[in-house]
């Protein structure tokens, strides 16, 4: 069949169905369009609206950094800044983080060197974390004297609070110690630790002078810590090696 | 109480489990003709049952064939429709360009000969040279001398006069000859002008023809699509299949083009958006940079739609021209500036990451290092954050492929899972049937022995009242039957078997 035998055709051929023949339609109709379209769209948004007003998902981190200030472990200070900065660094929006240090008696406030939760906003964030680093900073070219006690446990104790409050679906307590408990007399520390859900990472358990002569004792320092914390609910981790952190830790 | 059961009749298991064996044969041997009508019935009715549905799938499978038919020529005809109505707007195109200039042309043309025609006028419109000055010459020049001076003077007077006349009418004739050449010389280019014409015109009518024959081999399609040929269907279908292949395989390219769109913007909305509110698990920062997406590619959708190129929403298609135009213009503005909101918050983007570098390395407790070609990312990211909008926005037109081929694909699969499943039904009935027959086989195996006795009684029965009645005949027993066989000598063969009781 040629053109003109097909324009003949289509010149006698019925078109009717045809899309060409269909009257285009009229601002009115899509203008009804519009309006019956608006109201399901309306009500998708206001459900939209109602549903951003949930709570966020509990999937946030806590994080609670011990630093152990005692006269063994003092020189130490440099690994406890280093692990504060690799906190900072790997922490997101809507993550918490604490720093504290043991004493003589470290289940109080004035412990805590400095603690935040950063907001999800990036500037802002890196803002925090920026004074958190200053703080930080701070407190370690303030720091001068050891403390001739270690109340290890009144610390750990003051964190477990700190990540209780948070609420956070993650809980990690890093533990920068020689885990040697040296409570003064008057203080008691004969209390149940309660870390149900707190993963303990003992973070360079630098050995004594006296663990030289007795490598039995450094062995049953940290087989002691480990139970209590696994009694209590917790999980026990150890890294001796502060530049192995990256592979040791999986924060996530 | 198995135990107790079994040992009801003898403490010994192997006697006890005799007993048991053999009650139960006689049991069965009893309701034999029941089990195998229970069995055959079974297995027939489910044959039948089975068969019946697949008979029925059989006929749902035509009915989906015969649409995915009508569907895949539905289609091709509306696709054939557009491409042949394309054919005519670029026949139409090139009608309008050029022959639509045709009456300027014609009157060039007509200019063109009249100017030939008025050179060539001009170029004889001047008398030719008389042609007898070469013979009055000559004749002048042989004249004889009288030896009379006056004669002879006046003769060279004559002589010098006609000379002079010859020598004024040559000038005057090479004039005209001079004349008549630039004249012709004239006419070249208006040939030349004629040539090129003529070309043109050629070269419109050749296109023209050649338009013609891809109309007449689409037009062919079309008509094969109309008889619904099963050629025609079967090209439609492979063509479908490849065009969801390819569609497919270009909307996975642009869905990892979203993803990157999505990375460019994500960190800078949490920045804009902020807060922690959440729908279901995902961010609300997460949410707008998708939504930004999203309308940047239902802009594209509607630009596409209002300019004609793709026929998703027949609303859009046909609505007024002035009106898809309008829309056109709203798309494309919108779209641009969602190009240019991204590409700011590339831009704001690559200076959070310069910011978090610097956080990084001041952690690491290096110093910041200012990079020398720092400035290439952030143009990179400015771009791409600019580019991404418009190259999403063509993501209309193999979503359309992809929706069209979607339809045959997905009735192939349908057909083949219907045909798949009628097999599977034929295939369990047939086995049904089958198993029943096997089943009624080993009823009759397990109760072979009293089967093999009764077999034994009926012959001899047989063989003597066969003995009675040769005898009353004379025969005797060693008759011999019609065919030449010798009766009664056989010995029961499988066919004895159904001499059961039941069928007795």
């Amino acid at each position: 069949m040629t053109v003109t035998e097909w324009v003949r055709n289509e010149e006698t051929a019925p078109r009717a169905g045809r899309p060409a023949d269909r009257k285009p339609e009229t601002l009115m109709e899509v203008r009804k369009m519009i309006r019956n379209g608006f109201y399901p769209f309306l009500a998708g948004i206001l459900a939209l609206m109602l549903a951003a007003c949930s709570e966020p998902p509990d999937n946030n981190r806590a994080v609670f950094l011990l630093i152990d200030i005692s006269s063994d472990y003092a020189t130490e200070m440099d690994k406890a800044e280093r692990l504060g900065n690799y906190l900072l660094g790997t922490l997101d929006g809507g993550d918490s983080l604490a720093v504290a240090f043991i004493d003589n008696s470290s289940f109080t406030e004035r412990n805590i060197i400095a603690r935040q939760t950063f907001e999800r906003q990036p500037s802002t964030r890196n803002a925090q974390k920026r004074a958190f680093q200053a703080e930080l900073g701070a407190f370690m070219e303030r720091f001068s004297v050891p403390s001739y006690h270690s109340d290890i446990t009144g610390g750990v104790l003051l964190a477990r609070d700190y990540l209780e409050e948070t609420g956070a679906a993650e809980k990690h307590l890093f533990l920068l110690s020689d885990l040697h408990e040296d409570v003064p007399p008057g203080v008691d520390r004969n209390v149940a630790l309660g870390l149900d859900g707190v993963r303990v990472h003992a973070i360079n358990v630098k050995r004594q002078r006296v663990d030289n002569r007795n490598p039995r004792g450094y062995r049953e320092r940290m087989v002691d810590w480990q139970r209590r914390v696994e009694d209590a609910g917790g999980e026990w981790q150890i890294v001796n090696d502060v530049a192995r952190l990256d592979t040791a830790l999986a924060l996530r | 109480m198995f135990t107790d059961i079994l040992y009801i009749w003898s403490d010994s298991p192997a006697l006890s489990l005799a007993i048991w064996m053999i009650i139960a044969i006689m049991l069965l041997y009893m309701g034999r003709p029941h089990a195998h009508q229970l069995l055959r019935t079974t297995g027939r009715a489910l044959h039948r049952a089975l068969r019946m549905g697949a008979a029925s799938i059989r006929q749902l499978e035509n009915r989906l064939e015969q649409r995915n038919r009508e569907v895949l020529l539905a289609q091709g005809r509306e696709s054939a429709e557009r491409s042949i109505e394309r054919e005519f707007q670029r026949v139409n195109a090139i009608v309008e360009r050029d022959l639509g200039q045709y009456p300027a042309l014609h009157r060039k043309l007509a200019e063109t000969l009249e100017k030939i025609e008025q050179d060539y006028r001009d170029s004889t419109d001047n008398a030719p040279l008389p042609p007898a000055w070469a013979e009055v010459m000559d004749t002048v020049q042989n004249l004889p001398t009288s030896g009379d001076p006056a004669v002879n003077k006046v003769l060279d007077n004559i002589r010098q006069v006609i000379e002079n006349s010859h020598q004024q009418t040559l000038k005057a004739y090479q004039k005209n000859l001079n004349e008549r050449h630039r004249i012709l010389g004239r006419m070249q280019p208006q040939w030349r002008a004629l040539g090129s014409t003529m070309d043109k015109v050629h070269q419109t009518i050749t296109g023209l023809d050649e338009r013609a024959r891809t109309i007449d081999r689409q037009m062919d399609s079309y008509e094969s699509m109309r008889r619904g040929d099963d050629r025609a269907v079967g090209t439609l279908t492979s063509s479908s299949l490849t065009q969801f292949f390819i569609s497919g395989l270009v909307l996975v390219i642009a869905a990892f083009g979203g993803l990157i769109n999505f990375q460019l913007i994500a960190l800078p909305m949490s920045e804009m958006v902020g807060g922690d509110a959440y729908v279901g698990t995902l961010p609300m920062s997460d949410i707008a940079a998708l939504v930004i997406i999203m309308v940047e590619i239902s802009m594209g959708l509607f630009l596409l739609e209002s300019l004609g190129i793709t026929r998703l929403f027949p609303v859009i298609g046909n609505l007024d021209d002035r009106v898809r135009k309008r829309m056109a213009i709203a798309a494309f503005t919108i779209l641009v500036i969602f190009a240019t909101i991204e590409s700011s918050l590339a831009y704001l983007r690559d200076l959070l990451v310069i910011d978090q570098q610097a956080l990084q390395q001041s952690l690491a407790g290096g110093a910041a290092i200012e990079s020398q070609f720092r400035w290439i990312p952030s143009i990179g990211q400015l771009a791409l954050g600019f580019i991404l909008p418009f190259a999403l926005a063509f993501v209309g037109i193999p979503l359309e492929s992809f929706i069209h081929s979607l339809r045959t694909v997905l009735g192939l699969l349908a057909l083949g899972l219907l045909r798949a499943v009628r097999v599977m039904v034929r295939m369990t009935g047939g086995m049904a049937d089958h198993v029943s027959k096997m089943l009624v086989n080993l009823y009759d195996l397990f109760i072979m022995a009293p089967l093999s006795i009764e077999r034994m009684v009926r012959y001899h029965r047989e063989t003597a009242v066969r003995q009675a009645g040769g005898e009353q005949d004379g025969t005797g027993p060693e008759a011999v039957d019609g065919e030449g066989r010798h009766r009664g000598a056989g010995k029961p063969g499988p066919a004895d078997a159904d001499l059961a009781p039941g069928r007795a």
